[in-house]
């Protein structure tokens, strides 16, 4: 039985860094699996350029159709739906296919068996190998749903794959906000490592997402990027998380080498390995590492 | 005219653009104006939006207890739930209802052959109106920390908007449910984007989702300066029509970070943002 740590990369608020950040751990990392659990707009691969070995379908939720024909005008099922998803125009049942929740009451209701739930299967996950080690990582079809059961599939993969390659840790850039794919994020996880800038948005939003972890009893860290935009700022943030025994493990500062960088598609740590943030970056990474096999029973797996 | 700021990636500055264009709409234009905050997860436009609260609705979901001692383990609901949010242990008597699970459709309730689902109120999010000057009105969306029904509280938010004047949408980040809740309601979106590869690759993903929804559309670029070839070159290829550019400038992410209205920053920017707003109302086919 081997075992290994999960580390989530988070911010709450979008475009703090978190995927920058990752990239320049999976530069650090040894023995890791990555993924990239920010599934409505995954941007890992940009950097790690992995290369794809094999494509899954996964469900991307159910929706209700109706046969027209059988229909015969009676409303019931438009009565019963709570969501609004069901309309009917001269006496023909149209569904908003972006409302259906594909629940099935209205097909459970109708006396005719006039409709169907149709599931689908428009997200993907992609299994790859990148520079640094295995990579697993999700995108949702257009207009497609199910963010937070495909982030929990791609974690599961990532698990299997850690035995496969006797790997020691997974590495997950997680998606912003509070909401399913990043609840499916936190579930299970060893460690979250929240990306902050010094603006009220950040701190508004890292708030919330504490809050939202707090439920989950997984240890936090904070890195606050870009933390010389505004440095009162950044003290403040620090304070605050200072009184709720939240720890401030690094501090970046504003630099273009993050963008230079990424033109490059490479990491901070390879685009400029003896620059400060790199340096910086290495050693957020080793508190990290150092921390989670000092203090937390790693998953068994 | 219902128009939502949208982008791919986060931190573009979706709550820029749109505090900006309902900051400068509310100033030069007659009609109604108003912002709906439906980035429910994490809303920030209340820290730029300076404005009077007025009224607090609660979001509910209709979430069924089951009855034990009325319950004959027939199993009805539990097949009916789309959702796996009933779990059953006949043997134990045992049945219950996973809260975090259920999607609230009522369908276990509606297949109970003996009455012995109820369903109660649970608290999700709520909904908060606020007066801005005399004319407009600030909606804010905001979801319970903890709940995973984001896109619910999105769509009833959108159903406090009254139906009259210009309606801004600030959307959540991202392409999925919670957006599509956003996009699909709207006339018109607007994109923001910034020029790098995360941008433009995550711009890719918004414009195929808005191409999918049928909706008139414009870019707003955020952060320009930077010549990053490949997002000028995608949009012109694709003839989508640039609304305009906002440049990075440091004092302008020092108004940003302290919660300032952006565009009301100065007055080089309040130009800008101007003539964002004068594209924006020409392609909507509106006039200031």
């Amino acid at each position: 039985m081997s075992k290994a740590f999960e580390i989530v990369i988070l911010s709450g608020k979008g475009g703090t860094g978190k995927t920058s950040i990752t990239a320049a751990f999976a530069s650090l990392a040894k023995h890791a699996v990555f993924t990239d659990c920010d599934v409505d707009a995954a941007d890992l691969h940009l950097v790690l350029s992995p290369d794809i070995y094999r494509t899954e379908d996964f469900e991307s939720g159910a929706k209700a159709i109706v046969n027209t024909d059988k229909c015969t005008g009676c409303e019931l099922c438009r009565d019963v739906c709570r969501f609004s998803a069901l309309e009917f125009k001269n006496g023909i049942p149209v569904i908003d296919e972006y409302a259906c929740e594909g629940c099935g009451l209205c097909s459970i209701v109708c006396p005719v068996d006039a409709i169907s739930v149709h599931n689908y299967n428009n997200n993907k996950i992609y299994f790859a190998n990148c520079r640094f080690g295995p990579m697993v990582y999700g995108k949702l079809g257009v207009a497609e749903e199910n963010s937070g059961k495909l982030v929990s599939k791609i974690r599961q993969y990532a698990r299997e794959l850690t035995r496969q390659h006797q790997a020691e840790i997974i590495v997950t850039d997680g998606p912003p906000g509070i909401g399913c794919p990043v609840i499916s994020s936190v579930t299970g996880s060893d460690l979250v490592l929240a990306v902050t800038e010094p603006t009220m948005s950040g701190w508004h939003d890292l708030e919330r997402l504490i809050e939202m972890i707090g439920g989950f009893k997984t240890p936090v860290f904070v890195v606050i990027n870009k933390y010389d935009l505004n440095e009162e700022m950044t003290q403040l943030i620090e304070q605050r998380l200072d009184a709720m025994n939240i720890q401030v493990i690094g501090k970046i500062p504003y630099s273009e080498t993050m963008v230079l960088a990424l033109l490059e598609a490479k990491t901070i740590n390879e685009f400029d390995p003896a620059g400060y943030i790199a340096g910086e970056l290495t050693r957020i990474w080793e508190t990290i590492t150092f921390t989670i096999k000092q203090h937390h029973k790693p998953i068994n797996i | 005219m219902k128009i939502a700021i949208t982008s791919g990636k986060g931190g573009t500055g979706k709550t820029t653009v749109s505090t900006g264009l309902f900051h400068i709409l509310s100033r030069y234009l007659k009609h109604h104006v108003q912002l709906l905050d439906c980035d429910v997860e994490e809303p920030d436009c209340h820290i730029f939006i300076r404005a009077s609260k007025t009224a607090v609705y609660p979001v509910n979901l209709m979430i069924p207890e089951i009855k034990t001692d009325l319950c004959t383990f027939c199993g009805k609901c539990k097949a009916a739930c789309a959702f796996n949010a009933i779990v059953m242990l006949p043997p134990a008597k045992f049945i219950e209802v996973s809260a975090d699970m259920c999607h609230g459709c009522g369908a276990c309730s509606y297949v109970c052959p003996e009455n012995a689902i109820v369903e109660k109120p649970s608290s999700i999010g709520q909904i908060t109106h606020f007066d801005y000057y005399a004319k407009d009105e600030f909606i804010e969306g905001r979801l319970h920390i903890g709940s995973a029904l984001q896109t619910r509280v999105i769509r009833e938010t959108i159903t406090h908007a009254r139906q009259q004047g210009i309606i801004l949408f600030d959307s959540p980040p991202g392409t999925s449910c919670p957006v599509i809740a956003t996009v699909s309601k709207s006339d018109y979106v607007v994109m923001v984007t910034e020029p790098t590869p995360f941008g433009l690759n995550d711009l890719i993903l918004m414009v195929d989702t808005v191409k999918q929804l049928g909706k008139k559309h414009g870019i707003t670029i955020n952060k320009a300066g930077l010549d990053y070839k490949p997002l000028y070159e995608y949009i012109s290829q694709n003839n989508i029509p640039l609304l305009g550019e906002i440049p990075f400038r440091k004092e302008l992410a020092g108004a940003y970070s302290k919660g300032e209205i952006v565009a009301a920053s100065g007055p080089e920017i309040r130009k800008v943002f101007e003539n964002i707003t004068r594209k924006l109302l020409h392609e909507t086919s509106l006039n200031l």
